[in-house]
């Protein structure tokens, strides 16, 4: 069935819900405001009826697949369940109906929450400061580089220049960029990870950083990270870890441990607040002894019993945006670290890793494994055998949807050509996997018997794929009427 | 409660097919060196009441703004959320998905950005919007950034009237360039900036101004004059706005002359929550939209020639174009977008114009009321909407005290972010304040200055 845009369900002087009358004497607006200044009509604004606005977003919702639908295995987005408890927690009144400007002493729960999941993350990470502030992976990125570009500016040596491999992240270097650097891209070598040598022969005194994943993104561990930390440490520079990858790590080893100065986290991914459609996210930074000095402003801190915002920190970046952060979303990442225990996180990032590597031993054969070897949390094939038959894998990613599984990271990380990128999570079960894992084996099948078949997939959702091409070269970005 | 479904017995049926004898040999790609040798030191895990229990105790230790009689505003509002937008955005579908790669199982998610973006453009009478940035002040940044970039000009003019925190953060942004960064002072007898002070600032390499509109202080700017002196100079005309309710009365900057507008969407369908998740909104001209940071849906058919939507024009974005991209944005705030939508969609185009004259109503009862009080008077003389300044004759802070004793916080004082308005408050009139509110606040005031 079609579900209409809401524009073209509206009726005029129709109306949902009902504003109250005044209990202030009624003003005509023009008596304070000039005419010139204000508006008449607000042309195409939807006039709908409750029921119809209800019906539409839950038709439209109809139309959406999300982890609660089914198996989401996208790779380097852990699309762990959202526990429904995060939800409620968040919604308490204490949390969200307080205002960000009442002051500190009105404050006290939502700062000892903050102050308490600070010291959780460098808990976890072996960070000595974390900062709450950033909104999303790519703004904590960009916290992070900009702390190291005002470190080195306030030692008077500026720094140009930052090293990131090519297995990262499109928003790593997009950060560094915007951090006022240039970057210096490296490869990873045949065993998928970054040597000490790529990083010895490229790093020097006006590099500032090397940035990296770990584990990368092929889900293998870095397992020279001491030692390159060790070669960019002795040129002073830092090692910044793109967090999104830490489901895997959890108990298991500390990124501190390993030489790293800065990481973002993504609350989104490993701990369990939902992705929302894209966002809201959270992105904590966390940052070695030397860089506290230069996170945004302000920080928490306690004096005795109480908690208080601090604004007088004269080396602090700044603000990356208004107020303090996403709070509801650290309400719900606090909720769940407080429900997972320090147990339950170690067992998380275990049966992550499990998950992965039973899903990449019953598919490796059949599909072609890029790297074989034991993975982290994530394992990444390609689809050089079906290609043979021209059977792509877009094809095969859209042909999943028909076993009612949504496809995995296609087509990243880059230096895999036709890469399926798979991150199972811990939350699923093991009966959950072999559906999946029998799916791809049919899907393995049919690409050499039936490749139309494969090619022309999806065939079971509403819509067929989409004309990409046209919506860039035409773009219709608004209802127009 | 740890959420993770494995039975012994199915660990021990996967460690079998993946050929290893414990859970413990799968992280041997770890040095030893490296591995943690004693489990985290966090609290115990907790049962789900538990939990609850605890949280709700943390939560009691936060004033609402259903507890108190508030007037805070600057950026971040109280309004009536329809119980309509919570029961929607917790359908899962939504909630729980990804940012909409998969365009044939995300329709949901598409075809609401896309008439978000719709709702936007209409709003702000602007051609083409984005599907949200973090938050007003990241939004204002991004902007500027643009701006820089289509001009290719490196002066930035932020209006003193902008939210300070907005300031703050485009300061962040440009941390190379901040030398480039001018201010522009506002009117201290109208509390509006003046054009004529905005030409003075503007030479042949100022990329953009960037004005609020009603600016931090609650005045209405003359956006349409400020627009003619700034495009005379070839510049880019930047208008944030932190109370879109407002949206509803006042004319669209689009029709103005503004070239991009962004804004806090907070007060679109979102609650406080201590200041996040917010939403920023974005919106510019179709002449610009290759400079434009952040996510597209487009409509295009499907292989059938069936209407659908897609993300687009991703190749101004990170994940294509790397350090060449306009942002370095990905996770944007899609659900509190998605609010945003259900939230305009139902209270639609009468209620929204009809809620925006109510605010007005309250805020000009509020203003009076004040004003008649002996030791208090307006600050400012522009015309306001919901948010004004008043000056005060004793210490704020100790007038804002006794206030707070009979359950008021009465608005933000100003003289943390201009000292030059070391007596002055900021107040914000919703139709969550009921007139009993106001003259109980306006009683409490008179008793203060008394």
């Amino acid at each position: 069935m079609k579900e209409p845009l809401i524009f073209e369900k509206s009726a005029d002087k129709r109306k949902g819900v009902s504003i109250p009358k005044s209990d202030c004497p009624e003003l005509n607006p023009q008596a304070v405001i000039p005419k010139d200044f204000l508006r008449d009509d607000i042309k195409g604004f939807p006039e709908v009826s409750e029921i119809d606005a209800v019906r539409h977003f839950t038709r439209l919702s109809q139309r959406n697949f999300g982890v609660d639908s089914g198996f989401y295995p996208l790779g380097s987005c852990t699309m762990k369940y959202n526990p429904k408890i995060n939800e409620d927690t968040a919604r308490l009144a204490g949390f969200s109906k307080a205002h960000p400007y009442q002051s500190d002493e009105l404050s006290q729960g939502a700062l000892q929450l903050m102050y308490e999941l600070e010291g959780f993350l460098c808990e976890i990470s072996g960070m000595d400061a974390v900062t709450l502030q950033p909104a999303a992976g790519a703004h904590g990125e960009l916290c992070g580089m900009l702390a190291i570009a005002a470190y080195f500016k306030e030692k008077g040596k500026p720094r140009k220049k930052v090293i990131i491999p090519d297995t990262a992240h499109g928003t790593n270097p997009a950060s560094s960029h915007l951090a006022g650097f240039s970057v210096v891209p490296i490869k990873e070598e045949n065993g998928g990870v970054i040597t000490p040598d790529s990083v010895a022969a490229v790093m020097n005194e006006d590099t500032a950083a090397l940035m990296l994943t770990n584990p990368n993104t092929l889900g293998l561990f870095e397992r020279n990270i001491k030692e390159i930390a060790d070669i960019v440490h002795k040129k002073g520079g830092f090692i910044y870890c793109d967090g999104a990858n830490l489901n895997a790590l959890m108990g298991i080893a500390k990124l501190g441990d390993m030489g790293v100065d800065v990481i973002q986290f993504n609350l989104h991914k490993t701990f369990s607040t939902p992705h929302g459609g894209g966002g809201p996210g959270s992105g904590p930074v966390g940052v070695k002894n030397p860089l506290e000095p230069f996170l945004p402003k302000p920080r928490i801190i306690k004096k005795g019993k109480r908690f208080n915002l601090d604004y007088n920190r004269p080396k602090s970046i700044g603000r990356l945006k208004a107020f303090y952060g996403n709070f509801a979303i650290m309400v719900r990442a606090y909720s769940y670290i407080r429900a997972m225990g320090p147990d339950g996180l170690k067992k998380a990032s275990e049966m992550a890793v499990l998950n992965a590597n039973y899903i990449k031993e019953k598919l490796k054969g059949r599909y072609h494994l890029a790297y074989n070897q034991t993975c982290m949390h994530e394992c990444v094939f390609s689809d050089k055998l079906q290609s043979e038959k021209d059977v792509h894998i877009l094809d095969i990613a859209k042909r999943l949807m028909d076993y009612g599984f949504h496809p995995p990271t296609i087509y990243f990380p880059l230096i895999v050509s036709g890469a399926l990128m798979i991150e199972p999570t811990e939350t699923e079960t093991k009966e959950t996997l072999d559906g999946f894992i029998d799916a791809m084996l049919k899907i393995a099948d049919e690409a050499q018997e039936n490749p139309a078949l494969v090619k022309n997939a999806p065939h079971t959702t509403r819509l067929g794929r989409l004309d990409e091409t046209r919506a860039a070269r035409n773009p219709v970005l608004r209802w127009k009427g | 409660m740890s959420y993770i479904p494995h039975t012994e017995k199915d660990i021990q049926e996967m460690l079998d097919a993946v050929g290893v004898a414990s859970v413990e040999e799968l992280f041997k790609p770890i040095p030893d060196n490296l591995r943690l040798k004693k489990p985290l030191n966090l609290p115990a895990s907790l049962s789900e009441q538990e939990l609850h229990q605890k949280l709700s105790a943390l939560g009691k230790k936060n004033a609402t703004v259903d507890e108190y009689i508030s007037f805070l505003g600057a950026g971040a509002y109280h309004h009536y959320i329809p119980s309509v937008v919570n029961h929607l955005i917790l359908r899962s579908e939504f909630y729980t998905a990804y940012t909409p790669y998969q365009p044939e199982i995300s329709q949901g998610t598409l075809q609401a950005i896309f008439e978000y973006q719709t709702l936007i453009c209409q709003l702000t009478g602007m051609e083409v919007a984005n599907a949200s940035m973090y938050d007003g002040a990241s939004a204002t940044a991004e902007a500027v950034l643009m701006a820089r970039r289509i001009t290719n000009r490196a002066k930035v003019i932020l209006n003193a009237a902008l939210h300070p925190e907005y300031r703050e953060v485009v300061k962040t942004y440009l941390s190379g360039n901040r030398d480039n960064i001018k201010e522009v002072f506002y009117c201290t007898e109208t509390g509006r900036t003046l054009p004529d002070a905005i030409e003075k600032l503007l030479d042949k390499d100022t990329s953009c101004v960037v004005i609020q509109s009603p600016n931090f202080f609650g005045s209405i700017e003359d956006i349409k004059t400020i627009s003619e002196v700034v495009h005379k100079n070839n510049s880019i005309l930047i208008v944030a706005i932190t109370e879109p309710i407002s949206l509803g009365l006042l004319k669209p900057p689009g029709e103005l002359g503004a070239d991009i507008v962004v804004g806090e969407g907070q007060a679109f369908g979102n609650g406080l929550n201590f200041g996040g998740p917010y939403l920023g909104f974005f919106a510019t001209l179709e002449k610009y939209l290759r400079q434009m940071p952040g996510r597209l849906v487009g409509e295009t058919v499907d292989k059938n020639g069936k209407r659908g939507y897609i993300l687009t024009m991703a190749t101004r974005e990170q994940h294509i174009r790397r350090e060449k991209a306009t942002s370095n944005i990905c996770t944007n705030e899609g659900l509190c977008a998605l609010s945003a939508a259900i939230y305009l969609t139902a209270i639609g185009k009468n209620g929204l114009m009809e809620l925006a004259r109510l605010n007005l109503s309250k805020a000009e009862y509020l203003k009076n009321g004040l004003a008649n009080i002996k030791g208090i008077k307006p600050a400012f003389t522009a015309p306001t909407f919901n948010e004004f300044v008043i000056e005060v004759e004793k210490e704020p802070d100790a007038v804002l005290k006794v206030l707070l004793k009979k359950g008021i916080i009465a608005g933000l004082p100003l003289k943390k972010f201009y000292s030059e308005l070391s007596r002055h408050i900021l107040l914000c009139a919703t139709e969550m304040n009921s007139k009993e509110e106001m003259d109980e606040l306006a009683d409490g005031l008179g008793k203060v200055m008394a």
